[in-house]
């Protein structure tokens, strides 16, 4: 007549086993998609080469060059002369003194020209990763590093900001070439992939958080650091569209398009990508 | 049948479509006045011709038009570019539709051709590219999921027999799909590969046996 004690023992034990389980998984709710991906970039910002290119955009921003010999330390980002930090999550926006809304780069062309006297419509037909291009990878690289962390939250007040936003809409769902390819083929849908390389749906969050707010990279696959416009470039190439210029409209107007849909996510450029 | 599973499955994609489209807005007011004109000239002065892809390209045929929306057409567009599709698919000049599926396998693994950095704009340059999309061969575990798998088609789609009346309309139905897409399914992101001429008719012969060929790697476990 021994064993009732130890069986219930062993019950009981095994009961305060499962809740406490129970309790445990309550304690720690499932993560959320945000979470991982936050988790991820952590793992992935160890070490990225980007730091070395932040680096040199940093140098750049403060060398005198040019034909004027200045520096671009009076440039407006949009946040006031010289203002870097927390300008580049109000990218594209409007500004007054060029009648146009302009990307990070499209401003940093303006700058060059109007600060320094360097000709920004010949450095805009410069080839990537030749030239000044090297340049400008490096000023959107440090650049937009001095936003990470900071939530996307662009201006949309301006009447041309709003027009730029449907004007992006309108390219990103525009279906032309020889494949019917359009932006939204590959980036109109939630949680697809192409061969095994994930497509963030960038019509909304969280899937601008995860594009567009990511860009400029350091490309491992290339060895190469990609800003927003080299990217760009190459998803029209692969959408078999002609060649847009850097800097051209239909690029600022799908970076308004991304940069609204992506309205508080947190800036992580210059990230690493595959 | 095959047929009604097929326009079952473009239903309820296209049913997917507008619900994701109905959560589109909100995050700009509509401007009251046409963007069109606008729309095309900053196309205009945005693209320019780079090799083999001329800025001719971003000029739209009726449908691509109707399908640029990122909203469902309406039951008469959607009408009109299944009819526009339907009237183009051409049978395969000599009545042949299956070709050797190991030649159709490396052509749905070659994504390459017709951007502004290949050299020739003949079909023959091009790969058809669906592993980006598809799930093939169950050896190929980089696939896409932007498609639907395609494991078993054959069986699938009522193709065991290729001689009989159902695997009969299965081979032209196939050939269809690969032609232009659209006569079952408008707008669909698969490209028109044979209406385009992105694909000749022995590259699609190709892909036919790695879809309907009882020994595809398609259609064997």
């Amino acid at each position: 007549m021994q064993p009732p004690r130890p069986l219930l023992a062993t019950a009981a034990l095994a009961a305060l086993a499962l809740h406490s389980a129970a309790a445990l998984a309550q304690s720690q709710p499932p993560k959320s998609a945000a979470d991982s991906i936050a988790e991820y970039r952590a793992m992935l910002a160890d070490g990225n080469p980007a730091e070395l290119f932040e680096a040199k955009g940093e140098d750049l921003w403060g060398q005198a060059r040019g034909p004027k010999n200045a520096s671009l330390q009076k440039c407006d980002l949009g946040l006031g002369p010289g203002v870097v930090k927390g300008a580049w999550v109000q990218l594209p926006r409007y500004f007054a003194d060029t009648g146009r809304v302009q990307d990070l780069e499209s401003r940093l062309l303006s700058c060059m020209q109007s600060l320094q006297g360097l000709d920004a419509a010949e450095i805009a037909k410069t080839p990537f990763g030749k030239g000044e291009m090297h340049n400008l990878e490096a000023l959107s690289a440090w650049i937009s590093g001095e936003s990470r962390g900071l939530k996307f939250n662009l201006p949309q007040a301006h009447p041309q900001e709003k027009r730029m936003y449907e004007m992006g809409k309108r390219a990103f769902h525009y279906r032309a070439g020889p494949m019917d390819f359009a932006c939204a083929t590959c980036h109109g849908q939630a949680d697809i992939r192409i061969r095994l390389q994930d497509l963030p749906d960038l019509r909304s969050n969280p899937g601008d958080g995860v594009g567009f707010a990511a860009w400029p990279a350091y490309r491992v696959s290339s060895g190469q650091m990609w800003s927003m416009q080299h990217r760009l470039n190459d998803c029209y190439r692969q959408q078999r569209f002609p060649y847009p210029g850097y800097a051209s409209d239909v690029t600022i107007a799908l970076g308004v398009y991304m940069g609204v849909n992506a309205q508080g996510a947190v800036a992580a450029a210059p990230a690493i990508k595959r | 049948m095959n047929k009604t599973k097929t326009v079952g499955l473009g239903a309820a994609a296209i049913a997917g479509l507008a619900l994701l489209a109905g959560g589109l807005g909100g995050c700009a007011a509509t401007p009251d006045k046409d963007l069109g004109p606008d729309f095309q000239a900053l196309l205009q002065a945005s693209f320019r011709s780079e090799g083999i892809a001329s800025v001719a390209r971003l000029k739209q045929d009726p449908s691509q038009q109707a399908c640029s929306s990122g909203q469902v057409p309406d039951a008469q567009a959607l009408k009109a570019i299944r009819e526009a599709a339907q009237a183009s698919i051409q049978p395969p000049a000599d009545g042949k539709y299956l070709g050797d599926w190991k030649l159709g396998e490396k052509l749905a693994q070659d994504g390459r051709g017709l951007t502004w950095t290949d050299k020739s704009a003949e079909s023959t340059a091009n790969g058809a590219g669906c592993y980006n999309c598809h799930q093939l061969s169950e050896a190929e575990v980089s696939h896409g999921t932007i498609g639907p798998s395609l494991r078993h088609y054959a069986r699938n789609h009522g193709a065991a027999n290729l001689a009989d009346a159902k695997g009969q309309a299965a081979v032209r139905y196939t050939w269809g799909k690969l032609h232009n897409s659209w006569a079952a399914l408008p707008c669909s992101n698969m490209p028109r590969f044979g209406h385009n001429g992105m694909l000749n008719q022995d590259q699609m012969r190709h892909l036919m046996a790695l879809l309907l060929d009882p020994a595809s790697p398609v259609n064997t476990p």
